[in-house]
């Protein structure tokens, strides 16, 4: 009875898990429901539902824009579609028909009274430059050279004046190379031919979405090349209807913005948490023994390799890799160390989770390890049992079943936009080996005998300095979110801080640690303020990467060291105690202060400067830096 | 296959499939309109890998007509 558009029951299913109130369960098989069947005759369906159950789910609104040269209307429903399936409800606004520069230049436009908080540039090139396009056999090298000139200084004029009136990220096509150039094979005998003009002025796009901050190309050349040009173009709805893209490639073109869509919603994946057998290698370890296992040089233990190779790619963009495994622990990890074909090793992997315990369980044992929501863990397996009881048990995580031709394992995660990032931070690149020398460290304490002796081992160094206009915005960024070890939880902007280094009686104070493992960066922050013979700690934070090695001491000890060669007599604090800051509560008693007062938000602190001091830890290595104040005005 | 096209047309129009009969035309269907019409389109070359002739489509103005050419196009691609 029903069309053929996915499993029926599949629909009802979602129907019913919606009228007993387990939306987050609706919302996954709606999800799956996309992800199977993805297409302009689902899209309806996936978005009524989606209407009853985005709230629930606590979806991310987003506005997005898109201006165009050509028919856009029939790909808003499934681009919609594609961000409910992620959580997010997109309202999209699309503008005129090739109305597109009016509307960037007008400040009244309709537009601009959208608010969007995404653009679309969506322009083709027989549209932006159509003697490049129709009549490149007539021009001659000053014409092309002109046509080209005046499409970029266009371009770029669009892009400042939309700067300037929207804080929008803008997110811009590159031109469609033609599927024949007007010159045919002569086109690359002769100079600079149609090919390489629209290469180029390509490229000169790019360079103009780089001076600009939230300015981003998509490469829609090499999209349309990804799929093939014949078969992306239908040019009879193009002629008849401007209407370019055939019916199979709609939901590429939709798949394509979700990858700048998804990371500009911050609906991302931090973390990829992989299974070991037939994922990482082929056959299962337990039977068939290191010796067994397909990995290597040879079909298919290759598909292995490259899909390993992925995962790496991965790693390097800042992803955080985690496995959960049913194996062996021993023998499992023996092969990551130790076969020579494996491209992850155990120091690729913040978590590691090798036992027999159900997969839920280890992968929320994992986000809490990291730290991160259960909604920016991706899991991959092979086994579809497996990833069922996940999208059950833990409706929020993003599941990847694999494919059952390893040869196609790598196209699951590349291109996939909850991996897709638009910046890279220092901090992103280093984040993995951050949480990877964590890991060693426990590991090092669970083979150290004594606490003291684990200490000793970590051979820890601290950098105490004044925050200066380079640290600041990382301080802000601490203050933001720091939730464990912030003993007042309060939250500062760059700005605030910038006004409290103007006034005489703040001071902001930094530490770095770094170990026998590595270098942690700038992990913890105190600010105090001088009030006649008193020193009130504003803030003292430290990240979770650093907690529980007595770094806290080290800062309290040059704190106090500070406050007496300023001449005080008192430190006092507040500890303000939040759902998440237990590891915080016991650090003023626990270093001599005593209590002063208890209110509802909190309890006051004081320690009398005149009592014996706590001292930094001998096993800490501590250097002072930059200890004069940083004064300069802050802009 | 009318029952098929009945379902999808309910989607797309976002109607029950019970309001929409064999003899439903876009001059009932107040949804039905020119952009609707590419989307039902798109969704039919889609659901059935069949490439619609603009002439084609432009004769297709009731649900029968629809199903009549869908299975028309199924037929002669095979």
């Amino acid at each position: 009875m029903s069309i053929e558009s996915g499993p029926p029951n599949h629909r009802d299913e979602i129907g019913r898990q919606i009228a007993i109130g387990r939306f987050a369960n609706a919302h996954t098989l709606l999800a799956s429901y996309w992800r199977s069947k993805p297409g302009p005759a689902t899209a309806p369906f996936v978005l009524s539902q989606f209407e009853k159950l985005r709230t629930a789910v606590g979806a991310t609104t987003l506005r997005v824009a898109i201006l165009r040269s050509f028919t856009v209307e029939p790909l808003v429903p499934l681009l919609r579609a594609a961000a409910a399936a992620s959580r997010i409800d997109l309202q999209v606004y699309v503008s005129g028909f090739n109305t597109y520069a009016q509307e960037i230049l007008d400040r009244s436009s309709n537009l601009y009274r959208f608010q969007p908080e995404i653009a679309l540039l969506a322009v083709q090139t027989q549209d932006l430059v159509p003697e490049l396009w129709n009549d490149y056999s007539r021009l001659n090298a000053t014409e092309v050279e002109t046509a080209a000139r005046r499409a970029t200084n266009s371009l770029r004029d669009l892009i400042g004046t939309f700067r300037d009136q929207s804080q929008a990220s803008l997110v811009i096509h590159t031109l469609e190379s033609p599927m024949f150039p007007s010159h045919g094979v002569l086109d690359l005998q002769s100079g600079k031919g149609q090919l390489a003009t629209i290469k180029d002025l390509n490229e000169r796009i790019c360079a103009c979405a780089r001076e600009y901050a939230g300015v981003y190309a998509l490469d829609y050349d090499a999209l349309i090349a990804r799929y093939g040009r014949q078969y992306w173009r239908d040019e009879q709805k193009w002629l008849a209807l401007r209407f370019p893209i055939s019916a199979n490639c709609l939901i590429h073109q939709v798949n394509e913005w979700m990858r700048f869509i998804q990371p500009l919603s911050g609906r991302i994946c931090k973390a990829l948490v992989l299974d070991l057998d037939n994922t990482l290698w082929g056959g299962v370890l337990g039977e068939e023994g290191m010796e067994g296992i397909a990995l290597g040089s040879e079909y298919p233990g290759s598909a292995y390799v490259d899909f390993q190779r992925s995962i790496l790619d991965l790693y390097h963009r800042g992803v955080l890799l985690a496995v959960c495994s049913k194996n062996n622990e021993r023998e499992a990890m023996y092969v990551m160390r130790a076969h020579p074909h494996m491209l992850l090793r155990p120091d690729h992997f913040s978590v590691i989770r090798i036992n027999w315990e159900e997969k839920a369980h280890n992968l929320s044992e994992i986000a809490d390890e990291l730290n991160i929501g259960a909604d920016a863990l991706a899991f991959v397996d092979d086994n579809p049992v497996e990833c069922e009881q996940v999208r059950q048990a833990l409706p929020e995580v993003n599941v990847i079943q694999l494919p059952t031709d390893p040869a196609r394992y790598s196209l699951t995660l590349r291109g996939n936009p909850v991996f897709e990032r638009l910046a890279l931070s220092t901090e992103d690149r280093n984040r993995n080996g951050f949480y990877a020398t964590q890991r060693r460290r426990h590991e090092l304490r669970n083979n150290t005998g004594s606490l003291e002796e684990f200490y000793w081992s970590l051979r820890q160094r601290i950098v105490l300095a004044n925050a200066t206009s380079k640290t600041l915005s990382r301080v802000a960024q601490l203050t933001q979110k720091t939730n464990q070890f912030n003993l007042t939880s309060r939250r500062y902007r760059e700005q605030d801080l910038a006004a409290m280094l103007a006034r005489p009686e703040f001071r902001i104070i930094t530490i770095s640690v770094s170990d026998r493992f590595g270098d942690n960066g700038l992990v913890g922050v105190a600010i105090t303020l001088d009030a006649g013979p008193v020193c009130e700690i504003d803030t003292l934070l430290l990240s979770c990467r650093v907690i529980g090695r007595t770094i806290e001491t080290a800062l309290l000890a040059y704190l106090i060291q500070q406050a007496c060669s300023r001449g005080l007599g008192f430190l006092k604090g507040w500890f303000l105690p939040t759902a998440r800051n237990a590891p915080a509560g016991d650090f003023y008693p626990s270093h001599g202060f005593s209590l002063s007062r208890t209110e509802t938000q909190g309890s006051l602190w004081q320690f009398d400067l005149t009592n014996s001091k706590p001292a930094c830890p001998e096993w800490i290595e501590m250097q002072e830096v930059n200890n004069k104040k940083y004064t300069h005005s802050y802009d | 296959m009318i029952d098929r096209i009945r379902h999808l047309a309910a989607d797309l129009f976002n109607l029950p499939a019970e309001q929409i009969s064999s003899s439903s035309s876009s001059a009932d269907i107040k949804a039905w309109d020119s952009l609707q019409h590419l989307n039902l389109i798109l969704a039919l070359e889609h659901e059935f890998q069949i490439q619609l002739e603009p002439e084609e489509a432009e004769r297709m103005k009731t649900i029968c007509d629809v199903a009549k050419q869908v299975e028309y196009k199924l037929a002669s691609r095979a």
